[in-house]
């Protein structure tokens, strides 16, 4: 790679423009599929898979790398997207996305792609899971880092709150928690009469002090733009450095739902819609792609 | 083609609700998959968003009804099934609550969602839980029977709700009665038994047979919940063979609940056309009803097959 001044993120944010499109074609091609928060999630996965984990594409099974779960797993195709660009498996075969027998399912399934650590798609899962593996690792005595990536929506799962104190009680400084927070979910609630929102619906909760209910668990919270690139490797690398602690970070990353295409942003609509010939065209305008 | 059984869902549930004051539709932030959104634009004070927390969702039905409201639920079936089975146990089966759950996505053909959302147990599941009715419309007419029935009748009740359309079974003199079992077509050689919109594909099965000489008589069974076991009994004692057609596993659901009853009564063997121990994946829900056997074409081969073995 060459050389770029400090805070140019321009490689990162090409591979960020690049897997929205692929997000939007892949869907589009499947004939179903998820478009709002895979790409709301974009900048965090490409900025994660080519800056924050330790990981080694051409051996996925290496046991120290880093561990990431994907806990909003209808994202996956976001997720897909991110790993075929680091090398985990060829961008052709995202056109494989939802096809029977694909390795390339709707949701993620750990059985049939290497490289994914946990199997998600019903919401809540995810954190549980990663707690169990940053405690794993301690046990086993691996300096890794597991990073688990959740929804804002998502967040209104018991589960999540059955997770969060069990790892602080367990000291996990190795565990981060990112939260994908685009105050938006899938149907969620109307915006009151001139209320002003990065959507056009909300999440009924958005305005739960989760700040402080993590500071209450006795987590260490992190605010940060992202869409930023070097907010979030800034941040990620500060909850890396917490990993031999005993206090687990979370990432409270502020973000727009369909965020990098016009039409998607902000439109609750998007959340599961299938991109028309029409809109394609009009994405690979928009994300510096000439027509195919 | 009729319409999908969540639009005739929410529809039903849109006129109930004019006349009736205490019913109240909960969502688990899937309004716009199960067609709840149709009713929260129609009633926007009868509907409450509940979030992403469904085991919440069914425990907050259970007080509304011990109130006296009328709570139907909206989600996709594997949250009631699994992550929110605990709590349709306990707080809702074990009491016997006022609680009617709305379980949408229900078989097959869910648009891709693959593994994770796929539900093949749903039915074996709810039937092993006492006191719960559970009910598989086989079109969009008997779907709304079912929801004006179960939204009258107190109890709780578990409604299979399909995301496409299908072919029409039913006119609009067709009434509901619990447990009841709906002889379609009479065959002297094999009994083919449908449950929810497989019983259409049973019937166009009946069609490729009766071309190869072969009498297939065509039972739906919307009502696994209670089941008139006599009626599926004297069924099976007419014909040479029973083979039954579910898009659910073939552990547990119509299959085993009509093995169960034959044995009892006919020595008749029980061919079982199902999910066969395994999970679901991503694909159109064409392909996974060919790969598990349970298109018209396919049926119709594998009673075939099994006449033959019969000799
Ligand atoms: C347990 C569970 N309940 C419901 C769903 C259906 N569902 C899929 S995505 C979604 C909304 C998620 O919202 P959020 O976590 O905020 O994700 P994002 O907005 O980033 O897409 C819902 C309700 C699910 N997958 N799992």
């Amino acid at each position: 790679m060459e050389a770029r001044p400090p805070g140019d993120h321009a490689d990162l944010e090409a591979l960020a423009r690049r897997g929205r499109l692929l997000v939007i074609e892949s869907v589009a091609r499947a004939g179903a599929g998820h478009i709002g928060g895979p790409l709301s999630a974009m900048d965090l996965l490409i900025a994660l898979f080519f800056r924050v984990l330790r990981i080694r594409p051409d051996e996925p099974g290496w046991p120290e790398r880093d561990r990431f779960v994907l806990s909003k797993g209808h994202s996956a195709i976001g997720l897909y997207a991110a790993m075929a660009l680091r090398g985990y498996f060829p961008v052709e075969e995202l056109a494989t996305f939802d096809a029977a027998g694909s390795r390339l399912q709707g949701h993620p399934d750990m059985t049939r792609l290497p490289g994914l650590d946990a199997s998600t798609g019903s919401l809540g899962q995810g954190l549980s899971v990663g707690l169990g593996m940053a405690m794993g690792a301690r046990r086993r005595g691996l300096d890794n880092h597991t990073w688990v990536l959740l929804g804002d929506g998502e967040m209104q799962e018991g589960q999540v709150w059955e997770a969060i104190p069990v790892a602080a009680k367990y000291g996990l400084g190795n565990l981060t928690a990112i939260v994908d927070r685009n105050g938006m979910q899938q149907y969620g609630w109307p915006l009151r009469l001139d209320e002003r929102h990065r959507g056009d619906r909300r999440d009924p909760f958005g305005d739960t002090a989760v700040r402080e209910a993590f500071e209450a668990f006795g987590w260490r919270v992190l605010e940060i733009d992202g869409h930023e690139f070097g907010a979030i490797i800034a941040a990620c690398e500060d909850a890396r450095a917490a990993g031999t602690g005993v206090v687990p970070t979370v990432i409270l990353a502020e973000t727009v739902k369909g965020r990098g295409l016009s039409f998607t942003e902000g439109a609750f609509e998007w959340h599961s819609r299938v991109a028309t010939a029409d809109e394609v065209e009009a994405a690979r305008a928009e994300l510096g792609e000439e027509p195919a | 083609m009729t319409k999908a059984l969540r639009d005739a869902w929410a529809d039903t549930l849109i006129e109930l609700a004019a006349d009736n004051p205490d019913l109240l539709v909960l969502d688990g932030d899937l309004g716009t998959s199960t067609r709840a959104e149709r009713f929260a634009r129609a009633h926007p004070d009868r509907f409450l968003q509940m979030g992403i927390a469904e085991q919440g969702m069914v425990g907050t039905a259970v007080g509304l009804a011990s109130m006296g409201f009328v709570p139907w639920l909206s989600s996709f079936v594997v949250f009631f099934t699994h992550r929110a089975v605990d709590q349709v146990r306990m707080s809702v089966a074990q009491t016997h609550a006022n609680v009617k759950i709305g379980a949408a996505y229900a078989g097959l053909q869910t648009g891709f969602t693959g593994k994770t959302h796929l539900d093949v147990q749903d039915l074996a599941i709810m039937r092993a839980m006492p006191g719960m009715t559970v009910l598989a419309p086989g079109d969009a007419t008997e779907c709304a029977a079912m929801v004006r029935w179960a939204t009258a009748t107190p109890g709780p009740v578990f409604l299979r709700l399909g995301r496409e359309g299908g072919p029409d079974l039913f006119d609009a003199s067709y009434r509901f009665e619990p447990g009841r079992v709906i002889r379609l077509r009479d065959g002297a050689d094999v009994l083919l038994v449908g449950t929810g919109q497989q019983t259409a594909r049973c019937l166009e099965a009946a069609t490729l047979l009766a071309a190869d000489g072969l009498g297939a008589g065509v039972v739906h069974v919307p009502s696994i919940k209670p089941v008139d076991a006599g009626a599926i009994a004297a069924a099976a004692r007419d014909v040479r063979l029973v083979v039954t057609a579910e898009e659910h596993s073939v552990l547990g659901g119509l299959g085993s609940l009509v093995a169960e009853i034959v044995t009892a009564h006919v020595p008749r063997r029980v061919e079982r056309i199902g999910i066969e121990d395994t999970w679901g994946e991503s694909a159109p829900g064409t392909w996974l009803l060919d790969r598990h056997g349970l298109t018209p074409e396919r049926i119709a081969e594998r009673v075939r097959r099994a006449l033959d073995a019969e000799g």
